[in-house]
């Protein structure tokens, strides 16, 4: 290996500021490179470079037969990438914003999610379906739903939600490669966060289930995910000052649900909050908060707690951070943890 | 209002400067010739007759005497419990049939859940292509083995993933065409709209057979659409439509060739609606005398696709007694074999619950499967 070889990799190596949006197209041209049967298709994401351009390039890249400006229909999106998957395609589909994702509803419940048990094995559907996911862009109404409530009831998908730039990445690589259907919540908030990334070296992808201890704490855990990531750190530095010593849980993935990591940090903890924008009736939070007290009952100091959107319609953009999950909320929720019988 | 008038006759001045019209619009495509015919194609009892080939003419008589007895074994199987239920095709097996031997083997047949026929036809194992109905498993096939997508009880919902198959064979270069059914009553749904729509826009090797067969349940098609035809539909999408009598099993058959044929050559898309009629109720559960009378199920029988093409074979000489008889036979040991088999209890393994629902099982499932295996076991040992 000669000297410049040496220092052109180091260089190409080196991290820069790259955009959660930046990654995830870098996650599909590296995935379409490699892989001739990966597809992307979906409303505006050729020319354009989608609405939020994460598809930005790919389609000057690799030809519109491999990213494809679609009719503007979700049902016939989804329904035909099952086709193409069917045919023995990867399509990776991108639904424009997460509430114009339900028009593609009974693509995804009655055929996507059930194809490969419906068929014994014989049929996989290894898709991707792509949602720019919550709130907190000032969105006008139909622009900031989180839909995952509605993902998790459903068996057969994967769902899963980046919250950093790498994960961004690796998960989407991961999902791309997944033999199932998976569908992939972009948290649009995040989509312009920044971090320190070496497009050259990505951190290796890890498989879909995997949650990940993202501050190590003794006095209580934040269970959280997606969007709301960066707000219980925050939440937690904050709550330094308040003694609390709080250990942030990024699930990562929904669905396959890692008990493991989350009880583990619980039962170092004893105290357990469930933070999410989704509604709490109904919401993820509920199904988490219960399997945490079934699994860890003896370990808990008090009842696992819930701070999610109120249940609510997702309000108007100028309301919006009265309903989402802040700081503050979060802390209210860490000092009911001192709870005692009773109170 | 006298007042008014006299007040607008000096031209306005903004008339006076209004910019050149825009050039005059044209339509895209010229319609008329996606437009189908104003009656249903037919070639039995017309001068065309005599130019088919008899051997396929015999093929088409054997499967539809073959088809019928299929209809009459399953609803049978549903009086005795074995089946759950059974759609019967009884009176629309022409379309049946002719689907299947319109479609070479590289192909693939999207089926709706009446058409469990029309996977036999193309080869399918009666007994795989019935679990669905009897309850043991939704899909009891693999559909690459025959290329037979799952039996879709979701109305219209197969007809984009046609789309989307056939537009990906396209892209790697096979020949492949996919043929999606569907009936009157699911044209009015959203995803055949949306198929229709995408078919036309990516010319995918596609074909869409409607089979108009009169009613969905209970709603008759007048409660469906308005459309003039339901091959209609086809001119607003840009690909031809076209109306074929749906018992004339040898028209059905050469206008489906024909559609197909003209999609492997790169032709596009194309809707035929056949139009039929349902002799049998919608299933064993409804009771048709609700919302018909027996005097127009009477007329439909006396154009039963099976009489009308044995009538005419029979006149021109094309089919003798024999003939008839070696159908019949032959239906007749299909029959016995299906009833037989039938008859078996399946054998089931309830860890196939968990089996396939994930490439690989998630922590959940696992664990699940071990409640319920630990179930099974408390059970054998009681
Ligand atoms: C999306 C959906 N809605 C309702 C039903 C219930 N359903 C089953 S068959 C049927 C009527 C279908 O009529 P048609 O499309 O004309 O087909 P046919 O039964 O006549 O073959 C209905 C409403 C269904 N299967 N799927």
């Amino acid at each position: 290996m000669t000297r410049a070889t040496t220092v052109a990799k180091t260089v190409a190596a080196k991290p820069r500021p790259a955009t959660m949006a930046q990654a995830l197209q870098r996650a599909m041209r590296d995935a379409m490179a490699e892989d001739p049967t990966v597809h992307v298709l979906g409303e505006d994401v050729g020319t354009l470079g989608g609405v939020f351009r994460v598809t930005d390039g790919l389609q000057k890249e690799f030809g519109e037969d491999r990213v494809t400006d679609t009719p503007l229909a979700e049902a016939g999106i989804l329904g035909t990438a099952v086709g193409m998957a069917m045919y023995g395609l990867r399509p990776v589909v991108e639904m424009q914003f997460d509430a114009f994702a339900y028009p593609a509803f009974e693509q995804l419940i009655s055929h996507v999610s059930r194809m490969r048990n419906r068929t014994r094995g014989a049929m996989p559907m290894p898709l991707v379906v792509r949602v720019p996911y919550g709130g907190g862009i000032g969105g006008v109404e139909h622009h900031s739903d989180s839909s995952e409530a509605y993902y998790i009831a459903t068996p057969g998908l994967h769902v899963v939600a980046p919250s950093t730039v790498e994960d961004a990445y690796g998960l989407l690589r991961a999902a791309i490669a997944s033999d199932d259907p998976v569908i992939f919540l972009e948290p649009k908030r995040l989509y312009w966060s920044k971090a320190d990334w070496s497009p050259e070296s990505p951190a290796a992808v890890e498989p879909i289930g995997k949650a990940v201890v993202r501050r190590r704490g003794t006095s209580a855990t934040l269970i959280t995910y997606g969007p709301s990531v960066p707000v219980c750190l925050e939440a937690a530095e904050a709550a330094q000052a308040e003694g609390w010593d709080l250990e942030v849980v990024d699930l990562r993935s929904l669905v396959p649900f890692d008990d493991e990591t989350v009880c583990a940090s619980v039962r170092r903890t004893g105290r357990a909050v469930v933070v999410h924008e989704s509604t709490g009736f109904g919401g993820p939070g509920g199904e988490i908060a219960a399997r945490v007290s079934e699994r860890c009952f003896h370990h808990l100091e008090a009842p696992v707690l819930r701070v999610a959107g109120f249940d609510i319609p997702y309000p108007p953009p100028m309301l919006e951070r009265h309903h989402l999950p802040g700081v503050d909320r979060i802390l209210d929720a860490v000092a009911r943890l001192q709870w005692e019988a009773g109170s | 209002m006298q007042q008014r008038s006299s007040t607008v006759q000096a031209p306005p001045a903004a008339v006076a400067n209004r910019p050149a019209p825009p050039p005059a619009w044209q339509p895209r495509v010229d319609p008329a010739p996606l437009l189908p015919d104003a009656t249903p194609f037919r070639v039995i009892g017309t001068d065309a007759m005599a130019d088919a080939d008899p051997e396929l003419l015999l093929r088409l008589y054997a499967e539809l005497v073959r088809g019928r007895r299929y209809n009459a074994q399953a609803t049978a199987l549903t009086k005795q419990g074995r089946l759950a239920v059974y759609p019967s095709t009884t009176g629309q097996e022409a379309c049946e049939v002719a689907a299947a031997m319109a479609l070479e083997e590289r192909d693939w047949l999207f089926p709706s859940y009446r058409d469990t026929l029309a996977a036999v036809a193309r080869g399918l194992d009666p007994v795989q292509a019935l679990t669905l109905l009897r309850g043991d498993w939704h899909t009891g096939y693999d559909p690459h083995e025959h290329r037979i997508a799952p039996l879709s009880t979701p109305l219209a919902t197969q007809l984009p993933h046609a789309v989307g198959l056939a537009h990906a064979a396209r892209l790697k270069g096979d020949d492949v065409v996919a043929l999606a059914m569907v009936g009157d009553g699911g044209t009015s749904e959203g995803d055949f709209h949306e198929a229709l729509n995408f078919a036309a826009v990516w010319q995918a090797p596609v074909v869409f057979l409607v089979q108009n067969n009169g009613f969905a349940i209970s709603v008759p098609l007048a409660k469906q659409t308005a459309a003039p035809s339901l091959a209609h539909k086809a001119v607003g999408y840009g690909m031809p439509g076209r109306l074929v009598d749906g018992n004339d099993a040898v028209a059905v058959h050469q206008v489906l060739t024909e559609a197909v044929a003209r999609a492997r050559r790169g032709g596009g898309p194309t809707l035929v609606e056949a139009i039929t009629y349902r002799i049998d109720a919608h299933t064993n559960a409804d009771d048709a005398t609700r919302y018909r009378g027996e005097s127009e199920v009477e007329a439909w029988r006396e154009h039963d696709p099976i009489r009308i093409l044995e009538r005419d074979l029979t006149e021109r000489g094309v089919l003798g007694e024999d003939g008839v008889r070696e159908a019949a036979e032959a239906a007749e040991t299909m029959a016995a074999a299906l009833r037989e088999r039938m008859n078996a209890d399946p054998v089931l393994d309830p860890m196939d619950l968990f089996a396939h629902v994930y490439a690989e099982q998630t922590a959940q499932l696992r664990e699940q499967a071990a409640q319920l295996r630990a179930e099974l076991d408390a059970e054998s040992e009681a």
